[in-house]
């Protein structure tokens, strides 16, 4: 193969000399990244149109763990479909199986026992928590930082220990139920809980102060990956990736579903949407959440029925239902159509990883590859999210 | 001498010291299941789990195993979650590319035949050991840190009992 070769100068060695002798050649390259790649979180794969250090162009190809849920769907009954819902956003599975299961309630008129409202609210806020902790860990881990990782992981593990003693599982849970919940918590959970609420104040200052005044954090990360509002709004960005882009758009807030309109919490924005935005309005929800758990915690109310009776099979009426929540990626939403028969004729899922990663091109043309790297981690794209 | 006495070898005594014989097996396996760096990997809802196990709780490096995000420095591969039909050619080259000799684990119910993927699904492959040679299934879905450590204890024992001898007929066929 021919390829061009090195050649010694004759004289002095210079920027201009080089470019006479065609050595530092100009034109564009492409670079292949991933589908393994440490920092794309998953099997994502893009083509890099480089000039040099800096993209002039960016193409996301996806697809590569498309698992067909939709149509799996179609093959399920109502509740045999949920565990497939743990395993749309596996990093956060009761946000998604509440998503599930408040369409399926809205299609089919289910009520909701009280408690059980509180009990999904606190472990949705919770999973809320865990899930941003695996975000602060891999980006921190991305940029650099590999002792926020571990933190993070530190932390999260209490987090599974909650709900290891809820319902037996560590990751992909099939806690919240059309109707209700599983089963009711432990006695041993709401001290265990306050107990991590108290730490976790605690922790989430630890945090600041590795990363959020960091010289090299802020130079990594501020006027970094700048999305404007209507770009975001244009791409159908979600979650704090269009919070970070000074706009309160927050489903619990704006549309309140469960019982979020009785807590009171505030909806933290960004200033101009860099990725320094991103990362702080993430952390500012750690305490948001915490305030939720320990609202839903004190509100609780007695009792033991936290699942009201359903049939058998459940054959909920014919029609179309479209119901979304606040994930901690965005709003992720289920669109059911049914003809009244055992299993969907139809289902569609609105993730919010697939808006959010509209927005990784625009923002990163023009910057550096290694900017790159932080502005995907900020997005907080999970893969099986956007492909389904 | 406490460890040198578990050591099948021959220690023989000089002034200021000894000389210790052993098979040139013995010492290539040992060293060889006691640093098994593996490769970040991770496809789906096992990764996670994988990450778990790296992270603080469970700490893999106390098995010497440290991860590489390339796969030429990496001994061993957890195909950590769902392989599709389209990931599975790739998942074949990271293989191929793996210095000799390489061990995979098939982590979770996806990489071990297709788990709650197997019936209805068009796009996932049932098992990844229809592409690549697997030394250890995993099941759970997703499996404990726990179990995934269990798993390279099984694999240290099954490093330990290899033969140089075997070596030759043991290389991947490309």
């Amino acid at each position: 193969m021919d390829r061009p070769r090195f050649r010694p100068h004759a004289g002095k060695i210079t920027v201009d000399n080089m470019i006479e002798n065609k050595d530092l050649r100009e034109e564009e390259f492409l670079i292949n990244m991933g589908p393994q790649h440490p920092s794309t979180h998953g099997v994502l794969r893009l083509i890099l149109k480089m000039e040099g250090e800096f993209i002039r162009d960016l193409t996301p190809y996806v697809g590569y763990l498309h698992r067909s849920i939709e149509k799996i769907a179609e093959n399920r009954t109502y509740n045999q479909f949920m565990p497939f819902t743990d395993r749309i956003d596996y990093c956060a599975s009761m946000p998604s199986n509440l998503a599930w299961a408040t369409a399926v309630e809205k299609l089919a008129a289910i009520e909701v026992p009280e408690r059980a409202e509180y009990l999904r609210v606190i472990m949705v806020e919770l999973n809320r928590i865990a899930s941003h902790l695996i975000w602060l860990g891999t980006m921190s881990l991305d940029l650099g930082a590999v002792t926020p990782f571990l933190y993070a992981f530190r932390e999260r593990e209490w987090i599974l220990d909650l709900f290891e003693m809820t319902c037996g599982q560590r990751l992909t849970y099939h806690y919240i139920r059309i109707g209700g919940v599983a089963r009711d918590i432990p006695v041993e959970f709401e001290k265990s809980c306050r107990a991590f609420i108290k730490d976790f104040r605690r922790r989430v200052d630890d945090y600041e102060a590795i990363l959020t005044e960091n010289p090299i954090f802020l130079g990594r990360t501020k006027d970094i990956g700048i999305l404007p509002l209507d770009l975001a709004k244009d791409l159908g960005a979600s979650g704090p990736t269009i919070r970070g882009s000074n706009y309160g758009w927050d489903i619990r807030k704006v549309e309140p579903y469960s019982v979020y309109d009785r807590f009171d919490f505030q909806i933290p924005i960004g200033a101009n949407g860099d990725v320094w935005d991103r990362y702080m309005v993430r952390i500012e929800e750690f305490r948001q959440s915490c305030k939720i758990i320990e609202q839903a915690l004190d509100g609780l109310p007695e009792g033991d029925t936290v699942r009201s009776k359903l049939p058998t099979v459940l054959r909920p009426p014919a029609g179309e239902v479209f119901s979304r929540i606040e994930a901690p990626r965005g709003e992720m939403g289920y669109y059911i159509v049914s003809n009244g028969d055992k299993k969907p004729f139809r289902v569609k899922i609105r993730t919010a990883s697939y808006g959010n990663l509209q927005c990784l091109r625009p923002t990163s043309i023009g910057l550096k590859i290694a900017d790159l790297v932080a502005i995907f981690g900020s997005l907080d794209v999970i893969l099986p999210e956007v492909d389904r | 001498m406490g460890i040198i006495e578990k050591v099948p070898a021959y220690i023989e005594r000089l002034p200021g010291g000894g000389i210790v014989t052993t098979s040139m097996d013995w010492v290539l396996n040992q060293s060889r299941a006691s640093s098994l760096w593996y490769m970040l990997f991770g496809l789906a809802c096992c990764a996670i789990e994988m990450m778990a196990a790296g992270a603080s709780r469970y700490d893999f490096d106390r098995f010497g195993m440290i991860f590489r995000a390339s796969p030429r420095q990496a001994d061993l591969m957890f195909v950590a979650g769902t392989v599709t039909h389209k990931m599975s050619k790739r998942v074949k080259l990271l293989y191929e590319q793996m210095a000799e000799p390489s061990y995979v684990f098939a982590m979770g119910g996806c990489a071990c035949n297709g788990g709650p993927f197997y019936y209805d699904c068009y796009s996932v492959l049932k098992g990844i050991d229809q592409v690549i040679p697997v030394d250890i299934y995993i099941p759970g879905c997703p499996p404990r840190p726990e179990s995934l450590m269990e798993g390279c204890l099984k694999l240290q024992e099954k490093i330990k009992k290899e033969k140089m001898s075997d070596w030759a007929s043991d290389r991947k066929e490309v």
